[in-house]
């Protein structure tokens, strides 16, 4: 982006207009796989924004495929700035699974994939498959990460065909239990790299 | 919102700085009325409807949508470029929460009317009724519908006055087992014209 007038992003008065009333998501910064030990968004790296600049970001998975079968695909967060990844967390987790083959058919909860004041990686899906047209989508939106009075609550709904060839569905949320800002965010699987897929980043104008 | 310079919403170079990031909105493609309609399609490249490549992500909003038909579900099937009738092979799951009235009844549960490689229409809500305040709204959220590498991926949200008096949360999610592109969607009723309600079509950049 270049202009003279800069400093008017986000202004909605004066001489001149900024961008059209509030509500809208920015697009912040898209990350492309390409045998990736993980994918990284870190505040004030890259072209990356995750401060107080917007109330709530939303990042997409588009296809984001495994180069090992059997997965987990997961996310955790930073409070300084991506030098760590283990800020604690209190989520909870949901999934749906229906096989190709009409097996299954259940929602269930997993108290196996959810996390009680741990640091390590929230699993946002399981059993990610590496056939060449299996991947995963969904969306996981931050609330405020840059808030030093709350904790940072998310929310995660994703799908995939896994293996065995069944759907996958997950309902995954939480906090990120600290009043620290949270200023990086990293996603990767649980063995081996991420080989294709696409997550970007938004942020919303409120 | 003011402004001298009232035409650079959006313009990301230039003298005037717009939007932050330029694109990556929520562009609205379009909107469909429902009336006593059988059927509401979206056709890529015809009448101003885009499903292909511009977007990685499409949202299909459905507001107020009302059936004809006492105790129908609303749901969707696609059509695979250069294909023909909406009939495209689905795996899906779907669960409900619900909540009556009367506070009598009040769960949730595995709704069986998910699919297993089958290419009938994939339902978004539960028994919908047909009262004069009753309808359904939800999203449909569809992933890289040109792609011709991966499945397609869909996630939805629906929530519908429910014809015994209940509410009806519906989660869905699935995906179009073919590594063609998807171009078409389709929505429609069980049984039934949707009456009334608006569908609205969305698209989210990423750049």
């Amino acid at each position: 982006m270049s202009g003279i007038i800069a400093q008017n992003t986000l202004d909605n008065s004066g001489l001149i207009k900024a961008p059209a009333g509030g509500g809208a998501w920015n697009f912040i910064k898209k990350l492309t796989a390409s045998a990736s030990g993980d994918l990284s968004f870190v505040d004030g790296t890259s072209d990356v924004v995750l401060d107080s600049t917007y109330k709530e970001y939303l990042f997409t998975f588009n296809n984001i495929h495994p180069a090992t079968d059997d997965v987990l695909f997961s996310v955790n967060f930073s409070a300084d700035t991506g030098s760590n990844y283990n800020v604690t967390k209190t989520t909870t987790y949901v999934y749906t699974e229906h096989g190709e083959n009409d097996a299954g058919g259940a929602v269930n909860y997993n108290a196996g994939r959810d996390l009680a004041q741990s640091t390590g990686v929230q699993t946002l899906m399981s059993d990610v498959g590496a056939d060449a047209d299996q991947s995963l989508s969904g969306e996981l939106f931050l609330f405020n990460p840059s808030s030093t009075t709350f904790v940072k609550h998310f929310i995660s709904r994703n799908t995939s065909g896994i293996k065995n060839d069944y759907n996958l569905g997950t309902h995954v949320a939480g906090y990120a239990n600290t009043t620290s800002a949270v200023d990086a965010v990293q996603f990767k699987m649980s063995s081996g790299n991420i080989d294709l897929g696409d997550i970007c980043l938004y942020g919303l104008t409120t | 919102m003011t402004g001298i310079i009232s035409d650079n919403v959006g313009r990301t170079s230039g003298l005037i700085k717009a939007a932050s990031g330029g694109g990556g909105v929520w562009t609205k493609i379009k909107t469909l009325t429902a009336s006593a309609d059988a059927t509401l399609d979206f056709v890529d490249g015809s009448d101003d409807v885009t499903l292909d490549s511009t977007y990685p992500i499409y949202l299909f909003k459905f507001i107020n949508i009302h059936p004809a038909t006492d105790g129908a579900n609303f749901q969707f099937q696609g059509n695979a470029s250069g294909g023909s009738g909406f009939n495209e092979t689905i795996t899906s799951t779907l669960f409900d929460a619900w909540s009556k009235e009367d506070g009598s009844n009040s769960s949730m549960a595995y709704n069986s009317n998910d699919l297993a490689q089958e290419t009938v229409f994939q339902r978004l809500t539960d028994t919908g009724g047909n009262g004069n305040d009753e309808c359904c709204s939800g999203y449909l959220q569809l992933f890289n519908p040109s792609d011709t590498t991966f499945v397609k991926h869909f996630i939805s949200v629906a929530n519908t006055y429910y014809s015994d008096d209940f509410t009806v949360q519906t989660f869905g999610a699935g995906y179009f087992n073919t590594t063609s592109a998807i171009d078409e969607i389709q929505f429609k009723f069980t049984s039934g014209n949707t009456d009334a309600g608006k569908i609205k079509l969305y698209g989210l950049g990423d750049s």
